[in-house]
């Protein structure tokens, strides 16, 4: 009889729990993984290269496409190596305005993390309450942009514009009880920040219930508590950045140690792991929920009684007003170049990073003072963690890669770009 | 530049300054150029030396400056003859050799001193060009450099696993160069006849929708950008 050697296993490019496109060849000796060889790129786009052949601000849309989960801290990467090269001022209220959108793009991006990775393992009902919060926060993508995922909303100098006086609100259907549709609107009867702040004050208790169902739960134990485990040393040399490097227990986060915006004004803790493995990273990602809830009150607070402008007022980069544009002929004129050619970027070089849901989003701009970019080179930080997928399967079970898939918190927009 | 990028500009000088060479940053990044040759030591001495100890590598990006400054449309002389046609494409002129067409850079983090520096490599020759490989140094290298082979075909020596990794099976070509053109070269359809996916020369042809211009008149100027003037 043949000895029996290893075999090789595919797994994916189409699987629910491949989190996208992520085409996986195992080699399992019985149900214990030896080798495991990331296929990526089935959704590479060429986003960096699309960019260079068009004028700066037409990319923006690019960046929301990235990590399609956490929309608009893509853009934030992006605007703020802009305006560095730039060097435009934006308006206090824009920058709290940003601020406040990272955080609740933080948490959509956690929920939609914490529901998925649950289902990988078989928590089924996570899923359902995570996407009844995100409904809310989607909500507010829509009341700000006009659209509930992709938004642009971020411009170089500022944000497109204010934060509206009304939240839009639900008709009566039959698909949703009167009953039902009248206690959705009742929180929509105010302003945006109405809306926000009634939402900051009921999520704490949301993530309470998360809790229940997973901290204590046996099987949530069982599938998380040792597995993948990196020291802070590895994870440091494997470049982990985000909750994948706090969840190894080093203190790091650019929204700390390296301020951008207002973030140096904002109250709040940075969660860190003790033993590196799958269940500190859900730790960490949970306390983090509650902290970017935190940051959100503030900034309403804050937004609330300092009304202003939000974007800058320089015309040469950021487009002037409807009304402006329509009576003046000076206002017209930038208005057309702002939307046709563009502005041009002094030569030079910048790399900006933003403390992403996922870890450093860095967006490095070449410029040679055109008016489109030399180079864009996305640095997602998905990027280094599935590197090192191979390293953290390496001698689990076949159910563990799920559960390390899940735990990185792979989205393929921004790895494969 | 903050007193903490000052500090690390300095301990880069008294170690490694004969063989980094500061570039100026409009940003205040810090900036360095490395030779080739040298790479690899100055890698290890940027993550071992204690005042420096950049352990991270955050991200490595290569770079095609073969159109560096060209433009599409010249703008300097337009009020005579009006401007020209924005019709030539720089991907399609002819390709000068250019020896320092290729570079990689590299974006190190230290996490003990809070600082970040930019290292820039230029490959030797455009015709091959090659770099050694940090994977040794920093582990997290390792798809970066697969990623900036596959994307600009720069050969990294010693790399464990020198794959494509974005791309399709069987691409060819390196689609990030910029002599690439942006619709690629090849497109596919599902052949009835034959009953499968069949690869063909692409049928679109490249159109320059917005052109590609460097402005240096009189509004770029700093003097005249100020905040509501007209400029």
């Amino acid at each position: 009889m043949a000895e029996i050697h290893n075999y090789t296993m595919n797994f994916g490019p189409q699987h629910p729990a491949a989190h996208g496109v992520l085409r996986l060849v195992l080699e399992m000796d019985g149900e214990t993984i030896q080798k495991a060889d990331p296929h990526i790129g089935l959704l590479h786009r060429g986003t960096e290269k699309l960019a260079e052949s068009k004028p700066y601000n037409q990319s923006i849309g690019y960046m929301d496409r990235l990590d399609y989960v956490s929309m608009m801290c893509n853009e934030h990467g992006y605007v703020l190596a802009i305006e560095k090269l730039l060097g435009v001022e934006v308006p206090l209220r824009a920058q709290y305005i940003r601020v406040m959108f990272d955080e609740i793009t933080r948490i959509l991006n956690h929920l939609m993390w914490l529901g998925a990775h649950g289902l990988d393992i078989g928590a089924m009902t996570m899923f359902l309450y995570c996407f009844r919060e995100r409904e809310d926060l989607m909500d507010c993508y829509e009341a700000v942009s006009g659209t509930r995922m992709h938004a642009a909303y971020y411009r170089p100098g500022g944000v497109y514009r204010d934060l509206p006086d009304s939240m839009p609100r639900y008709q009566y259907s039959k698909f949703r009880s009167k009953k039902e549709i009248d206690r959705l609107n009742q929180v929509r009867e105010g302003s945006m920040l109405d809306f926000i702040q009634d939402f900051s004050e009921r999520f704490p208790k949301c993530v309470d219930e998360y809790e229940t169902l997973l901290t204590d739960n046996r099987i949530w134990k069982q599938r998380t508590v040792n597995i993948a485990v990196v020291t802070p040393e590895r994870a440091i040399q494997l470049g982990f950045t985000g909750p994948m490097l706090r969840g190894s227990g080093v203190e790091w986060d650019l929204r700390r140690k390296q301020p951008y915006e207002v973030y140096e004004r904002m109250d709040f803790d940075i969660p860190v792991g003790l033993n590196g493995d799958c269940y500190d990273r859900y730790l960490v990602r949970v306390e983090e929920l509650r902290q970017s809830n935190r940051i959100i009150a503030q900034c309403v607070e804050w937004l609330r009684n300092n009304p202003g402008p939000v974007i800058a007022a320089d015309h040469k980069v950021t487009p002037p007003s409807r009304e402006q544009m329509k009576g003046d002929m000076e206002s017209l004129i930038h208005h057309f170049k702002a939307f046709t050619e563009g502005y041009c970027v002094p030569e030079g070089e910048a790399y900006a990073a933003v403390e992403h849901p996922k870890g450093e989003f860095g967006v490095y701009l070449i410029s040679d003072g055109a008016n489109k970019p030399y180079r864009v080179k996305v640095r997602a930080p998905g990027f280094p963690h599935l590197a090192a997928l191979e390293e953290m399967v390496k001698g689990h079970m076949l159910a563990d890669v799920v559960a390390v898939i899940g735990t990185q918190d792979i989205v393929f927009g921004e790895i494969d770009r | 530049m903050s007193a903490k990028s000052e500090q690390i500009a300095a301990a880069i000088q008294t170690h490694l300054g004969d063989r980094l060479l500061e570039i100026p940053s409009i940003c205040g990044e810090l900036t360095y150029e490395v030779a080739a040759a040298d790479l690899r030591e100055v890698c290890t001495a940027l993550r071992d030396q204690p005042e420096l100890k950049f352990e991270m590598l955050v991200d490595v990006c290569g770079v095609d400056y073969l159109d560096y400054g060209k433009v599409q449309w010249s703008t300097r002389r337009s009020s005579g003859t009006g401007f020209s046609r924005a019709v030539s494409d720089p991907a399609t002129a002819p390709v000068e050799e250019n020896e320092r067409r290729f570079a990689v850079v590299y974006h190190l983090l230290s996490i003990s001193h809070n600082a970040r520096i930019r290292l820039r490599v230029f490959a030797d020759q455009a015709e091959i060009p090659m770099v050694d490989s940090v994977t040794g140094v920093w582990s997290s290298a390792n798809w970066f450099e697969r990623e900036a082979f596959d994307l600009f075909g720069i050969l990294f020596k010693d790399h464990p696993d020198l794959r494509r990794i974005l791309t399709d099976y069987g691409f060819i070509g390196h689609p990030f160069r910029k002599d690439f053109p942006l619709i690629g070269n090849v497109e596919v359809r599902y052949d009835p006849e034959k009953g499968r996916v069949i690869y063909q020369p692409v049928s679109i042809e490249p159109r320059t929708l917005v052109p590609r211009v460097i402005r240096d008149d009189h509004r770029y100027e700093e003097s005249l950008k100020e905040p509501g003037g007209n400029g």
